[in-house]
């Protein structure tokens, strides 16, 4: 059973894959879906990576841009100082804004083992000012002019063995009795602690876990784009995440992927719409949001959807 | 004598801020839920008073008085529609499916805002009168006295709204329990409905003073305020209204004596290591309430 | 089991239909390759967010000035197309929509309006080799590849600039206030206050801000209280008018001297200039110059956007002009190699200056000085 479930997803992301090389290759995709490519994926990252903390492990955070930056910087810099061979450079820049974005995650975390709801929300996004405002004045990252130069050496196919090895050890972890324990906490953390679940422990792991691969993304951002500027990792950016992960539903990391992909591309298709397209968007949001939470609105779409199963059937 | 009036440069910006988070902690306190548009709310008052204050031909009073009062009833009617269309169907969603939402709301106001007034910040004359108060090389001007005395009146006023009001024990019921509140004969929604009433119009009254302060008005004006705003809530203890008051001021004279003396570019930075600090220290702001959770 | 496959399947074909679904309709690069009669100009800056106003009024200039000259009959023969997108002021943004242009199959690019931005599509326009005009994009690498030029001047040569002019005003000793979170701002700063020392000025206080905030008392206190006799500001005009009434209402009473993002001060104060009075700064531009270009632009811009243009919407109409004499100098012909190669030859008379253009992208052009007299701009040589 388990291995067939395997199988399946194995074949999912070989065709998938197989389907955006045919896409990218052939041209027969737009320049502007290729180009959006690794932004989506970027996106997947940091949807299901936040969605560890925010879904599975119940805490609500509003700094995953921070851990994107001091990652992607980290990433990045060590790529536009040393000149290795792309194929050693490359993972070597993904681990080390990795595990940056870990070590900032492990700090971020000790508040968490304190703090709860609004107040937890409010200190990461603290976190996430402090790290803007210090990368802005830090003049050896290149200040507030960003740190420019960056050898623009990731493409669709890093991206998406990245965006799958995220996807493999999260839904791991989620399935994995490390798993279950951090569904334990959100649950009930007294109920947990008391049948032995170790909080502290795993708070700090979700915690951890997640800042790392939000710093991988970041690293893939930068390598995409060639240039980082601490602007873009505001506030704005941690609720893009966000609203990702809850569009996308909690807990759901195949609704994260979908959301990612739908946050992604919908401003881009807007673009026809030129002065009214963040109108457009804004509303959007809230209608979907409304839709996919409002209880009379959730049991009419129900009935809709499985009306429309039972004439298939 | 730059410390006393570094000191008085702190208190003047922290009263803003602490009339801005009186809006947020209120519905806070009380829906639950963070109303993230409220910043926008202000925005889109400061638009409103701009526009009325246009309206030539009145004597001296109502030229004040007109754009006030336009002013509060275009923000108190803005905030309960939100709260109709977008917060109300979500009453018993998750709390961040309704942050999520606010955001959109806070997007929606801000697009519209740029759609109809442009891109450039507008020029509002304040309609508070001219006048300053000079001690040697000191200075406080009026729109800081007036927004300082304002602020601790409404504070007073909220606090004793809240606790002597039959309306405010209603309030205080439905933030301790919904579903209790609901069993005991009051009606949560209106409750909830008036709630929202009373924050936007608190915006109204922030988005006067604001720009009467600070001259100017954007689409994205009510953007920054908004975060800051809520900050100093959460300092002092978000749901509490005298700890908004405390937050607001404390966090505005953190702000200034950063700038003054350590570093403006770094200030940002420290007034949020201090909120984290404080945080860790004491989980809940100066003024929360501490919550028990029983077993 | 089932369900879960379902599901799985069903965001896997979503995905891919989103990323599909663009390919079907636009394949339209082709067709503007070759002998069309319509010449493709794509812009790029923020319409949206903190930054729309500059990339509004960039996007208005070249308007007006691809109706000029579509009205005059076009470019040998052709006719002008803007296709302006909206980047928000963000990198990632920024490239999208180029990729978006690229599809719409653009010949020459005009922009990014944003240094940051212009920065980051120039790594992609650079793989295609296409002319990439910036029309205020003014950091050091924003004309680092070689298919790059830009119109307005780069921030180390404003600082440099006036360093000099406030020495020769016989001042020296500077207080500045700088946005720490805008490039434009810190690269005019830093070349100031390095120059200024050269000059044997002294930089008293050195103080910054960044975007979004609204008070500048603290900073202004401070200064106050160091003995400069100058203030210099570099940074746009909207936080120039909250610096000048918070200086004003604290009694600093300090000459001001600014940098180009000045200009558009005056309307942002509706036109009451009594705290700013005397205030002198950079430009290229001065709307109420009376050149006669000039005056038709200020004309032609009140007319259709109902405002006084501002130095951006100088910089994005002279962009334009920049294409057209391009193209003149190629005989028409719209080949990337050829319109780069043209660019370094031609002499642009344009609202901003007259200019030339070197091999690194850079124009080669004078500064004016503006000083802010009686409610309006008054250039002064």
């Amino acid at each position: 059973m388990k291995n067939k479930k395997n199988i399946i997803y194995t074949a999912i992301a070989i065709v998938v894959y197989l389907l955006l090389f045919a896409l990218v290759e052939t041209g027969t995709a737009s320049r502007q879906m290729q180009n959006l490519i690794v932004p989506v994926l970027v996106n997947i990252i940091l949807a299901v990576s936040l969605n560890l903390i925010v879904g599975f492990l119940g805490e609500l955070t509003l700094g995953h841009a921070g851990f994107m930056s001091v990652g992607a910087y980290a990433g990045c810099m060590f790529t536009v100082s040393c000149n290795l061979p792309v194929y050693i450079e490359l993972p070597v820049a993904f681990v080390i804004g990795g595990l940056t974005a870990a070590v900032f995650g492990f700090i971020i975390g000790i508040p968490a083992l304190r703090l709860k709801g609004d107040y937890l929300a409010i200190v990461t996004l603290g976190f996430g000012e402090i790290i803007r405002s210090i990368l802005n004045s830090m003049d050896i990252v290149g200040g507030s002019g960003g740190l420019k130069g960056i050898e623009k050496s990731g493409n669709y196919t890093v991206a998406y063995v990245l965006m799958i090895i995220t996807l493999i050890v999260i839904s791991n972890v989620i399935h994995s009795c490390h798993g279950r324990s951090i569904k334990a906490i959100r649950d009930n953390v007294i109920a947990a602690e008391s049948v032995g679940v170790n909080v502290v422990y795993y708070k700090m792991f979700a915690f951890v876990l997640s800042a790392f691969f939000a710093g991988v993304a970041g690293v893939l951002y930068g390598q995409n784009l060639g240039i980082l500027k601490p602007a873009t990792f505001d506030f704005n950016k941690s609720i893009e995440i966000l609203v990702m992960v809850v569009l996308g539903g909690m807990g759901n990391i195949k609704g994260s992927i979908i959301a990612a992909v739908i946050l992604t591309v919908l401003p881009e298709l807007l673009r026809d719409l030129a002065d009214y397209r963040m109108l457009f968007y804004a509303l959007a949001l809230i209608i979907m949001m409304l839709f996919s939470s409002n209880p009379t609105l959730v049991e009419f779409r129900q009935r809709i959807f499985s009306r429309s199963k039972r004439e298939v059937n | 004598m730059d410390f006393i009036q570094q000191f008085i440069n702190g208190l003047s910006l922290g009263s803003i801020y602490a009339l801005i988070a009186l809006g947020y902690t209120m519905v806070y306190g009380i829906a639950k839920m963070l109303n993230f548009a409220h910043g926008d709310v202000i925005m889109v008052g400061a638009y409103v008073l701009s526009i009325a204050a246009m309206q030539a031909g009145l004597s001296p009073v109502m030229s004040i008085l007109f754009p006030v009062i336009v002013c509060m009833a275009a923000c108190t009617i803005l905030g309960v529609t939100i709260e109709k269309i977008a917060y109300k169907p979500l009453r018993n969603a998750s709390p961040l499916a309704v942050l999520i939402t606010a955001i959109g709301v806070s997007y929606f106001l801000q697009s519209v805002a740029l759609l109809i007034f442009g891109s450039n910040q507008r020029k509002v004359n304040s309609v508070i009168p001219k006048f300053s108060l000079s001690l040697g090389d000191i200075h406080l001007s009026g729109e800081a006295i007036t927004t300082l005395v304002v602020t601790v009146i409404i504070m007073i006023c909220l606090a004793l709204f809240i606790n002597f009001t039959k309306v405010g024990k209603a309030m205080r019921a439905v933030s301790e329990d919904k579903g209790a509140a609901q069993l005991m004969g009051i009606s949560v929604n209106s409750t909830i409905s008036l709630t929202f009433a009373i924050g936007s119009f608190l915006a109204a009254i922030a988005s006067i003073l604001f720009v009467s302060s600070y001259g100017f008005v954007g689409p994205y004006s009510g953007a920054m305020p908004g975060i800051k705003a809520f900050v100093a809530a959460v300092l002092g203890g978000i749901g509490s209204i005298p700890g908004a008051m405390l937050g607001g001021i404390i966090l505005g004279i953190i702000e200034s004596m950063a700038k003054a003396y350590i570093s403006t570019e770094l200030a940002d930075a420290i007034v949020f290591s201090v909120l984290i600090i404080v945080l860790l220290v004491k989980p809940t702001g100066f003024l929360g309430r501490k919550t028990i959770t029983k077993v | 089991m089932l369900k879960r496959f379902l599901a799985l399947a069903v965001a896997g074909t979503m995905a891919l239909t989103m990323v599909g679904c663009g390919g079907s309709g636009e394949g339209g690069d082709a067709a503007a390759e070759g002998g069309s009669d319509v010449i493709k100009i794509g812009g790029i800056g923020p319409l949206t967010g903190d930054a729309a106003s500059y990339g509004v009024s960039t996007k208005n200039g070249a308007e007006i000035a691809v109706e000029e000259i579509n009205a005059a009959g076009g470019v040998e023969g052709m006719q002008l197309e803007l296709l302006f997108e909206d980047d928000e002021c963000d990198e990632q943004k920024s490239v999208n929509a180029y990729s978006t242009l690229m599809d719409q199959g653009i010949n020459v690019l005009v922009g990014s309006v944003t240094s940051a931005c212009s920065i980051a599509v120039s790594g992609e326009s650079q793989k295609d080799g296409i002319l990439q005009i910036t029309p205020s994009g003014s950091a050091k690498e924003c004309t680092a590849t070689p298919n790059a030029f830009r119109i307005c001047f780069t921030d180390p040569l404003q600082g440099q600039v006036m360093a000099q002019y406030i020495t020769e005003q016989g001042l020296s000793k500077a207080a500045v206030i700088y946005n720490n979170g805008d490039e434009y701002s810190k690269g005019i700063h830093d070349a100031f206050v390095e120059k200024f020392a050269e000059l044997g000025g002294q930089v008293v206080a050195d103080e910054s801000f960044t975007t979004g905030d609204v008070d500048f008392k603290t900073q202004l206190t401070k200064i106050k209280g160091s003995g400069a006799d100058c203030l210099f500001l570099p940074f746009y005009y909207t936080e120039v008018a909250y610096v000048s009434e918070q200086a004003a209402s604290l009694g600093l009473g300090l000459p001001m001297f600014g940098c180009d993002g000045w200009d558009g001060v005056i309307k942002q104060l509706n036109g009451d200039t009594t705290n700013i009075e005397g205030g002198t700064f950079l430009t290229p531009f001065v709307p109420t110059d009376s050149d006669e270009k000039i005056q038709a632009f200020v004309k032609a811009y009140n007319e259709k956007f109902g405002a006084d243009p501002d130095q951006f919407a100088a910089d994005g109409y002279d962009a334009i002009y920049a294409v057209k004499l391009a193209v003149e100098q190629t005989g028409g012909d719209l080949s990337n190699e050829a319109l780069i190669d043209a660019m370094t030859k031609i002499t642009l008379n344009g609202l901003t200056g007259n200019m030339t253009f070197d091999e690194n992208g850079e124009p080669d052009k004078t500064a004016k000085v503006a000083v802010i007299e009686n409610g309006a701009y008054t250039a002064k040589s």
